[in-house]
């Protein structure tokens, strides 16, 4: 669709959200009992999907190739295991992540848009996008305007997301909504409908650097909006939780909740992505666990 | 008369004392007020905190009179493994303090277990031991507490060296913790073989996770409660309470367990331990048969058990 279709929908008029329904809901999806083989189906379901992330002030070259290096060798002595989707660094490392990828299957994605704050004019958020698609991002993953968002200012956030995705071009956008900074469920909902009328393909979490990042009771409500958003429009959008999942309890705790929120269509990484660094290597180890059957040690995985 | 009167006032004394029962978790008090008894709820210890198990499964433990003491916590490995996880985040900065904090920590542990005398010796007795064999058992636990007390600053100087080399290098051998320990304590002493295998662990830096005496689990249940009063760091120690059989092969493979003091004497559970730990080639330490009460039970070497030698050669100058 291009820029000139998208129409911002009425604020007011989007659904409300019961937050001791969602809780209870949500309770629920943490008490199916998944074992053995189920178990390992959900975990390499849950390893796919991850998007291998550094967004540090410190981060060099020489540590996005290890990353990109831990990407595609998870752990050698594990056979049959996939390989993760997507690496995903700021912008001026993402030359370095695509030729440490070159000829693996394993995206990069870009963080733009002057994360993780958004405080910036919309030309420098533009030019940010536009260089790290320039570099090679396949995915670029933006932060809307909270303060923006906060004081009802929607028209200025959509505009801002819908340029943001024009100038994406072949790349696929992920809205970081930072939930964290919203306050509310009702909030969330409305951000989620925002960002994706404005045309984002992912709506996202967080940043990961604002506390608390992905809940499940957020994602719960982040889900629904894209299953009511997909019954009106029939356009499919993914979801990425980030931050703060780091063991694979909690993985397939939301991939349950993502089966029983949006269908099976969604189970792919395509549609849905966890945002981690360390979940990786506790989902190695679990795998590794029902392999061999006594319980792994951090000592025998790679360093994140 | 006088001469009479004597030994009749010390036989009847002697009469209070042998008829005086120890007031097991439900008796009546006796003191003409009738109230409905506040007996404690025996949880196992995680982290610095006092769960119940996961599983919920729990076991029903008898007075030497046939009573019930307790329903106790039926650990799995669920527990084993969340035990594990508490112990590995608390034993860096257990490592990192000072020797001489340690030892202080470790006195104020034996100084918070004077204070709970009492208890402990009830708590023995309900499981068959005379009074004055109780008060003995603690302490002697208190006593050795102490003893350990003194060697967290001491074992270092003793034992590490300086070695002679033919080269130009400064040659030296230091001790450091081999990280998290597991405990299987010995069933047939509740308290005193609890602080005996689990204390010389603890004072070189490791953290810990005991698997308690299946049959008198009640003492290290409350011990848990004293470390938990003494400034132990949270999960420096983890108090778990099943039958040790069935979590033994758990901690024996655990990839995340350094070394396993075992305490109990079946010669099955030797042979698996010693396999299961070829796994992560951890230590198994074999501590069964100990006479507790002895003063063999207690040494310097026990602390070197759980110790991993490093030695550094470094260069100097010609």
């Amino acid at each position: 669709m291009t820029t000139s279709e998208l129409i911002l929908p009425a604020m007011a008029s989007v659904t409300r959200v019961d937050t001791v329904g969602v809780e209870e809901r949500v309770g629920r999806f943490q008490t199916r009992s998944i074992k053995r083989d189920s178990k390992v189906t959900a975990l390499k379901l849950a390893l796919s999907m991850i998007d291998l992330t550094t967004l540090e002030g410190r981060d060099t070259d020489g540590k996005v190739r290890q990353l990109c290096y831990k990407a595609r060798h998870l752990h050698d002595a594990l056979p049959d295991i996939p390989h993760v989707a997507a690496i995903c660094v700021y912008p001026t490392l993402v030359g370095v992540a695509r030729r440490a990828l070159e000829g693996s299957r394993i995206n990069v994605a870009s963080v733009a848009t002057a994360f993780p704050s958004g405080q910036s004019s919309k030309k420098v958020k533009i030019d940010d996008t536009r260089f790290a698609v320039s570099e090679g991002a396949d995915e670029v993953d933006m932060v809307i305007s909270r303060g923006a968002f906060l004081e009802g200012e929607y028209a200025a956030v959509f505009d801002e997301i819908a340029e943001v995705k024009g100038a994406c071009g072949e790349a696929r956008l992920k809205v970081i909504l930072e939930t964290g900074e919203l306050g509310t469920l009702d909030n969330v909902r409305r951000a989620s409908v925002l960002a994706m009328h404005a045309g984002a393909d992912f709506i996202k979490t967080s940043t990961g650097k604002v506390e608390p990042a992905a809940t499940m009771p957020v994602s719960f409500v982040m889900l629904q909006a894209i299953r009511d958003y997909f019954y009106a429009t029939g356009r499919m959008v993914g979801m990425k939780p980030a931050g703060g999942i780091a063991r694979a309890k909690q993985s397939w705790h939301y991939l349950v909740m993502l089966r029983e929120t949006l269908g099976q269509a969604w189970m792919t990484s395509d549609w849905f992505r966890f945002g981690a660094s360390r979940l990786a290597n506790d989902i190695l180890m679990q795998i590794a666990k029902e392999r061999d059957g006594v319980y792994q040690s951090i000592d025998y995985f790679s360093m994140d | 008369m006088a001469k009479s009167r004597q030994p009749r006032a010390k036989s009847s004394r002697m009469r209070t004392t042998r008829r005086r029962s120890v007031a097991s978790p439900s008796a009546d008090r006796g003191n003409g007020r009738r109230r409905l008894p506040v007996n404690k709820t025996y949880k196992i210890y995680i982290g610095g905190k006092f769960p119940r198990t996961e599983s919920g499964h729990y076991y029903e433990l008898k007075s030497s009179e046939g009573t019930t003491l307790a329903n106790v916590c039926r650990c799995t490995k669920k527990d084993l493994r969340d035990a594990v996880q508490a112990a590995r985040a608390a034993q860096p900065a257990w490592a990192a303090a000072t020797a001489f904090n340690r030892g202080q920590i470790l006195y104020r542990v034996a100084e918070m277990l004077e204070g709970r005398k009492p208890q402990f010796a009830d708590e023995l007795q309900w499981i068959g031991h005379t009074r004055q064999a109780s008060i003995n058992e603690v302490e002697l636990a208190i006593d050795r507490c102490v003893y350990y007390a003194g060697w967290a600053d001491k074992y270092q100087q003793v034992f590490s060296s300086v070695n002679p080399v033919a080269s130009a290098h400064f040659n030296f051998s230091i001790y450091e913790p081999t990280g998290v320990v597991g405990i299987v304590a010995p069933e047939d002493s509740a308290l005193l073989g609890l602080v005996s295998s689990l204390v010389p662990a603890i004072v070189g830096g490791n953290t810990a996770l005991v698997i308690a005496a299946a049959e008198r689990p009640l003492c290290a249940v409350t011990f848990a409660e004293v470390l938990h009063a003494s400034d132990v760091p949270g999960g420096v120690v983890n108090v778990l309470t099943a039958p040790a059989g069935e979590l033994l092969p758990h901690l024996a493979g655990h990839m995340d367990v350094n070394a396993v003091v075992y305490c109990g004497d079946a010669a099955s559970d030797i042979r698996d331990l010693q396999a299961c730990a070829a796994g992560n080639v951890k230590r198994a330490i074999l501590r069964g048969g100990s006479d507790w009460s002895s003063e063999t039970a207690q040494g310097p070497y026990e602390i070197l058990e759980t110790q991993e030698v490093k030695t550094t050669w470094h260069p100097i100058g010609t």
